[in-house]
This record gives C-alpha cells, structure tokens and sequence, in this order.
C-alpha cells in the first residue's frame, strides 16, 4: 500500500458534553478522491478544523506527508502544501479576483515581504495566478470585484486561490454547497482532473458529486467513522444505509 | 468628478500654493499654519496605513506622536545644556541637527509600536482599541510627571533645531523641509499599498482566515504595518516639535489619537491623499473657525457627522466619486 499523504490517527475532540470527534481515523493517498459524507453535525467541520489546525484536537494527531504537524498552525500547514477551500467563501470581497488569486501566489513564491514593488508589475505572481484561475474557467473574471461575483464564481475562485499554492493535498469543505446543477457538474469534472495532480479530501453532501469522483468514501455519523470503502461498499454497507443513506437509498 | 490623481496633485499643489503665496506676500503666520497642516498630514498619514490598510483602529497614536516630539526635546533640551544624555552607563551627547534627531524619533517610535503592537493585537475590535487608548494615557501621565523634563509645564526649546544647508528659522524653508518629507511619506504610503505587502495586509484586514490558509500569518503582517505606522507618526512628531519650539505632555494625550484618526476619516480611509484633505481642512477650520468661537469644534463635529453619515469616502472618495472602497 502507497503511503498516506494525509493521516489522522485517533482524533477526539470535545465540547463540553458533546464529542464532535470520537477517534476519528483516517488517511488520504496520492492520486485518490476520499470523500467524507455525514448527517448535519456528524462532525464534519471539525474533522476538517483539526486537519486545517483552526481546532485543536484533545487527543489524537494529524500527519502529513509523514510529519506530525498536530502542534502546527493554519499557516505552517498551509505552507507545508496543504490547500484549503472553505464552505462559506472566505474571499476579500472587496478585492479583484486577480488580487484575491495573487493573495496565493505571493505566499506561495514567498514574497509578502516586498514593500516597495507593485504587485501587478510582477510578472512571476500575475502569470501563476493567472495560470490558476484558467484552469478555473474565471480568466475573463480577472478584473471584477469579488463582491460581484456570482455564487457559483465565488466557489470557483476558492478553488484558484487554492490552486496558486500548488498543494501537495487538496481539503474541500463543501466546494459545491450552493451550486446549480450545471455548475456542480462542471465543477465535478473539474475536481475529476485535479486528482491527479493532487489528492483531495472531499467532505460533501451532494451524493451524486461524491458517488462520481469518490475513490474512497467514509461515513462519519455522531463523531465516530461508521464505515470506510469504495463506493460500491458504502451503497452496500447495511449500517450506512441504516444511518445515513436511508432505507430506501 | 475629479480622477483621484488629480485631486491629490491639486491637494498637494494648494498646500504649496498657500505657503508660496504667504511667503510672496509676507505672511510668516499663514505658512505657520501650512506648516502645521503638513506635518499633521504626516502623522495622519501613519495612521492611515494601519488604520487604513491594516484596519487597525488605533487610539493611541498620540504615543508615537508624542514620543517624536520628546525625542526631539530632550536631545535639544541636552544640547542647549550641554550635558549628555544619561543612559545608565551610557552617555550620549545633545544634538540640534534635525537628521539625527528624526532617526531618534523614528527608532524610538518604531520600538514602541513594536511593543505596544505585539501586546495590542493579541485582541481586536473595541479591545483594541481600548488597549491602543490605555498605552496612550500610561504615556501621558508619565510626561506629566517626568519633572526632569518640564512634567506638565512641558519643554521650551529656544532655537529651532537645524538641517545641513538650510535656515530653517526661516518660516517657508522650515515649510519646505516638512512638505518633502510628506510628498516623501506618500510616495512610501502608495508604494505599500501596490506592493505584494499592501495587498496581503489589505486581505488580513478583510479575511485573516483566507489569509492564514494561503501560509501567511495575518498578525505579522498588521504587526509591520502597526511599526510603520508608528514610525511614521514618530517623525511627525518631531516636525511638530520643532515647529512649536515647544513639547508638552498634550502630544500624548487621547485627544490627539482621536484628532489624528477624524483627520483620515473627514479626508478619506485609505485614500492616498486623505490625510493631506483632512489636516488641510481641519487646519483651515482650526483657524477660520475658531477666530469666529471657541466653540469651533462644534461646527467640525457637524462636519464629521455629514462626511460618515454621505460621504464614506471622506472629501477625497465625495470629489474624486469613487465609492469607498471599504467602511
């Protein structure tokens, strides 16, 4: 077996009475989709929280690519290649949609402390974010206000922010919360290619996204990882069906 | 509408205009006032690159303001004495050379806001700025009661401190010294603003999660600019000094933080030159009005009200008709 890139061992973290991860194991290898689908407060956002380091874990710890980064911060994470898109579009709305994909790109080539020269004269920076945001389909967006984007744009852009950093490893909360169905399928196909240049953890609730791109999925239910395996395990797993999927699923 | 760049160039020009004019027709007052405007401009113009670019609603200003104002009366102080400096076992000479004096007042305000800024911006919003306000106030009343320096009475200084090459008694050479050293400041205000920096500190001020995720740390950055900031502010506050011939402990009072932060918010937020429009202006009504009533600062909180309640953009976003760029 590949070694994981992306590994949590044991994760348990709780709030108050409530455990919002219960031992959570889980891994991610190169060049696969892992999915991670739940009912409403399955625990979700916290598992992803502890993986990004905005929540930090009572027990348990989190490896990537074979380093324990448990004790790390958002930003050393992030620096370590680890790109994160958010459920809620956490974008400078007031900024362009270039400036918000330079915002990666300078991190990336490490030059947030230039002072002096401008950052759209720099043809490094401009050229990889405008690399990222073709992939995205957005390049005819470049000038527009974020504020102005459509929601289905806003979600695409988390993606080319996301993109800039090159990451070793892709975490996707939500990437097609709010999306029509035109635009979950393209951005299904999308995520489809991306897999090969990293592997993405896919937490979801738009099953027909997860059952076409999934090459794992994993159930989470009250904190705890119900079941774990391809897709066609998941649909035939009679406890996920019981607790998830519905009966009738 | 008038284009932005435009209105700066004519922002700047009537500045120079005023003192050109005032010297051509011997008024050494009006270029006082000019003078007053400028170096307001400077100090305002630090704010705006933390208030402004970083978001950081600073309330205690006033303290590197203050702290340029003292460095420079306690060198000239020394240098009017000739006795050194007494730094524990340090003893360092008087000096009345305005270069030297500025990269005092620069250093020591910038190590200032190093360490107010590291303990302020563990907390945000009205913390902050209640931290920003206490920092303030801890340095006002250790000027008052620094007797060895004048405590309350403050510090008189006779002669204005000297620059290579010029007279700066001279009221309209003093001027000119002040109104490069601002064009200087705005060039480095509009520089950060364009560069990699600006644009990351712009995106902490707004999404500090987004700016995390990308491996940035958002704190450092709002850090930079707050050190900047005060470093810029410092300097005004030696100008100022040297244009009062004068230091009190009234440089470091809250008052002054919250003047510096109505100068940026009547003339603009984040504009380049919104500073500049708010000492102007506030300069001109300090005079006009305040001949009229003493209770001029009445008719300036009118002002205030209608530019927050119509105008976001301060005077620069109402002339130049471009839409706040953030509230």
């Amino acid at each position: 077996m590949t070694e994981p890139i992306l590994e949590t061992r044991g994760l348990t973290k709780r709030f108050g009475a409530l455990v919002a991860s219960d031992g959570v194991s889980i891994d991610l290898r190169p060049g696969e989709i892992h999915a991670v689908i739940g009912p409403n407060g399955a625990g979700k956002s916290t598992l992803i929280g502890q993986i990004c380091g905005t929540v930090i874990p009572d027990e348990g710890s989190v490896h990537f690519q074979g380093h324990d980064v448990t004790d790390e911060t958002v930003a050393a994470r992030a620096g370590r290649g680890l790109g994160r898109t958010f459920q809620v579009s956490a974008l400078a709305m007031e900024d362009t949609v270039l400036q918000n994909t330079l915002l990666g790109a300078l991190s990336a080539s490490s030059s947030p402390w230039r002072l002096w020269r401008s950052v759209l004269n720099d043809r490094d920076l401009v050229a990889r974010a405008d690399a990222a945001l073709g992939r995205v389909g957005l390049s005819d967006r470049r000038a527009t206000r974020c504020a102005d984007l459509s929601h289905g744009q806003r979600r695409q852009l988390e993606v080319a922010v996301a993109l800039t950093l090159s990451p070793r490893a892709f975490v996707m909360d939500e990437p097609m919360a709010g999306l029509g169905a035109e635009g979950s399928k393209a951005l299904t196909a999308f995520l489809d290619g991306l897999r090969d240049k990293a592997p993405i953890l896919l937490v979801e609730h738009d099953m027909d996204a997860v059952f076409a791109l999934a090459d794992r999925i994993s159930v989470l239910a009250e904190g705890r990882i119900l079941a774990t395996g391809t897709v066609a395990e998941i649909r035939a797993d009679p406890e996920v069906r019981t607790a998830y999927l519905g009966e009738d699923a | 509408m008038i284009p932005e760049r435009f209105l700066n160039a004519l922002l700047l020009g009537g500045l120079l205009g005023v003192a050109l004019l005032a010297d051509w027709r011997d008024e050494p007052f009006t270029i006082t006032l000019a003078t007053r405007a400028t170096i307001l401009a400077i100090a305002a113009t630090g704010l705006n690159l933390a208030l402004g670019l970083g978001g950081l609603v600073s309330l205690g200003h006033a303290v590197f303001f203050g702290l340029g104002g003292y460095a420079m009366g306690i060198l000239a102080f020394h240098a009017q004495t000739y006795a050194p400096v007494e730094l524990g076992p340090l003893a360092i000479e008087g000096t009345t050379s305005m270069p030297l004096i500025w990269v005092t007042a620069i250093a020591v305000s910038s190590l200032a806001a190093l360490v107010i800024g590291l303990l302020s911006l563990r907390t945000s919003g009205v913390y902050f700025i209640m931290i920003t306000l206490a920092f303030g106030q801890m340095f006002f009343y250790f000027a008052v009661s620094w007797s060895a320096y004048g405590g309350e009475d403050g510090l008189s200084i006779y002669v204005r401190n000297g620059f290579p090459g010029l007279n700066t008694l001279d009221p309209i050479q003093f001027f000119s010294l002040c109104f490069v050293l601002l064009c200087l400041v705005l060039v480095l205000w509009s520089r950060l603003a364009r560069s990699p920096f600006g644009l990351a500190l712009n995106a902490a001020r707004q999404v500090p999660a987004r700016v995390e995720t990308v491996g940035l740390d958002p704190k450092r950055l709002k850090l930079a600019a707050f050190v900047l900031s005060g470093a810029i502010t410092g300097l005004a506050g030696a100008l100022f000094a040297d244009l009062n011939r004068f230091v009190s402990p009234s440089m470091f009072s809250w008052q002054l933080s919250g003047e510096l932060i109505v100068l940026v918010i009547l003339g603009g937020v984040a504009r380049l030159c919104g500073p500049v429009a708010g000492a102007m202006l506030f300069v001109a009504l300090e005079h006009w009005l305040g001949g009229l009533t003493e209770f001029w600062h009445v008719w300036l909180g009118a002002i205030l009200l209608l530019i927050v309640l119509f105008a976001k953009g301060g005077l620069v976003g109402l002339l130049s008709g471009r839409p706040a760029s953030h509230d």
